[in-house]
């Protein structure tokens, strides 16, 4: 169990049976009144925020949530489907619930999958990806001003800016956090 | 965490409070901050020390000291309340307390709007004040020039929240609808004093003789920020029992354990009338280093540690 007082910016929780994730969390105290705990949160499963104010004596379960080494195997309608490594349990999620993940999914990444008790919820893509560009524009030789950026496509679909020396066929690293540009990989 | 040189403007600040109040002829007292039964506060948590426990605030030494016939006296130490810590809580902070003989709350209103005042004069180069002497921060600021505003409790909760303040008392919303709806709009363009609280939220402050549903309690507010609490002291030692039962009897409802002060009780039977108030340092020095964040006031905030 937490109470309020272990809550902080990131703390995982379960109210009324889902997990929720603290996003934005501020302690106040009017002089010789009570601690309020005032809290934002986005349920895990759903994506939906609200704020509520909670006090001391609050408590709270805390959620059966568990991160598992997996695989990407295939996409099927809008169904993709994951293989532990470990038991080669294999389980899916919606296009729904990977959203900009699959900006970089390739098959056979190896990602990781938070589930809530035996429920697949989210994936944890690698930081760094390494993907193929598909279509550049060719690199005018001579064009030497070194800060200028072009607009690529990768493998996935993925579009994003990168040094005009990038060309199609090579493989850039990509940081899936942010989708920006990192380098060109040799292979 | 300070630097160096902020090490040195708040010693410089400290030096500068001790001069305010010898100046005005104040005693500096150190009391014990460990002690054996404090005043039953339903709201605070204190920490144990051994069979202990560390002072949440020095009230009640310097009342007793008071009953040794002290008339005015300050201190300036460390106070400490469990499971208070935030953007603008430490569960270790300084603590700024003085009280005078003779005194009602609107007298100490006027102290200490002199003393914050001088502290800004003598130091005008603090990153916290602009070129005209005012507190100035991200995009905000704060007149200082007196007379400072004062509020009722009652106006503050109809004019800020739309409601009426024994309504949100019935509701157990006072504190709820006070941070969300009132404190944000208090002190924005000069610094206020609110008074007037109702008589249960004030259980060591007097009961108004004209008003007896409201304690003389006040708290000061710069920029929405708390900064200093203030009473005419509840002098009589039977209501002051009365109210300290109230507040057993809340505490022991939530499993805590409390006890009644009763060598504070017999030395308060000596006290004449007298005003008292507590004011937060880290908090005003953080005001005065434009800070938002209590840690960049201080020398070691408990994370640090």
């Amino acid at each position: 169990m937490f109470t309020a007082s272990d809550l902080r910016k990131g703390l995982k929780i379960q109210i009324d049976g889902e997990p929720y994730i603290v996003t934005e969390f501020d302690f106040s105290k009017p002089g010789k009144g009570q601690a309020l705990y005032r809290t934002k949160m986005r349920n895990m499963i759903t994506g939906i925020q609200f704020t509520q104010t909670y006090r001391s004596n609050d408590k709270f379960e805390r959620p059966n949530l568990e991160e598992r080494n997996m695989q990407f195997l295939y996409a099927q309608d809008n169904e993709y489907h994951f293989m532990d490594t470990v038991s080669f349990e294999q389980i899916f999620l919606t296009k729904d619930q990977l959203e900009d993940n699959l900006n970089f999914l390739i098959d056979n990444m190896e990602v990781q999958v938070l589930f809530f008790g035996d429920r697949p919820i989210d994936v944890t893509l690698p930081t760094f990806v390494n993907l193929e560009v598909t279509v550049a524009d060719p690199w005018a030789k001579g064009d030497t001003s070194g800060t200028d950026t072009k607009p690529v496509t990768v493998q996935t679909g993925f579009q994003l800016n990168v040094p005009p020396f990038v060309e199609q066929g090579d493989k850039i690293q990509i940081d899936t956090r942010t989708g920006a540009y990192i380098t060109r990989v040799k292979e | 965490m300070l630097t160096a040189l902020g090490l040195q403007q708040r010693s410089d600040l400290l030096q500068a409070i001790r001069s305010f109040f010898i100046e005005r002829a104040y005693l500096e007292v150190d009391t014990p901050i460990r002690l054996p039964v404090l005043l039953p506060e339903s709201n605070l948590v204190p920490f144990a020390s051994e069979n202990w426990l560390l002072q949440t605030s020095p009230e009640l030494c310097m009342k007793r000291l008071l009953a040794r016939g002290c008339a005015q006296i300050f201190q300036i130490c460390h106070c400490f309340r469990k499971e208070e810590a935030g953007r603008v809580h430490q569960p270790e902070f300084t603590m700024l307390e003085w009280y005078h003989s003779g005194w009602d709350y609107f007298d100490l209103m006027l102290e200490c709007e002199a003393l914050i005042s001088s502290l800004c004069r003598i130091f005008p180069q603090m990153p916290g004040l602009d070129i005209e002497g005012q507190l100035s921060w991200g995009g905000g600021r704060v007149s200082l020039t007196a007379p400072w505003e004062r509020l009722t409790v009652a106006d503050a909760f109809r004019c800020h929240a739309g409601v009426d303040v024994g309504e949100v008392l019935a509701h157990g919303t006072f504190d709820e609808v006070l941070v969300t709806e009132v404190e944000p709009h208090l002190g924005q363009d000069r610094p206020v004093f609110l008074y007037d609280y109702p008589v249960e939220l004030g259980s060591l402050a007097r009961r108004n003789s004209k008003n007896p549903q409201v304690a003389e309690r006040f708290e000061l507010y710069i920029a929405g920020l708390e900064l200093a609490n203030g009473f005419s002291e509840l002098v009589d030692p039977q209501e002051q029992r009365y109210r300290f039962s109230l507040e057993i009897e809340r505490l022991r409802a939530a499993g805590k354990d409390a006890a009644m002060p009763e060598k504070f009780l017999t030395d308060l039977a000596s006290v004449g009338a007298t005003a008292g108030i507590a004011l937060g340092l880290d908090r005003l020095f953080m005001l005065l280093m434009g800070s938002t964040c209590i840690a960049a006031a201080m020398p070691f905030i408990s994370e640090e540690l």
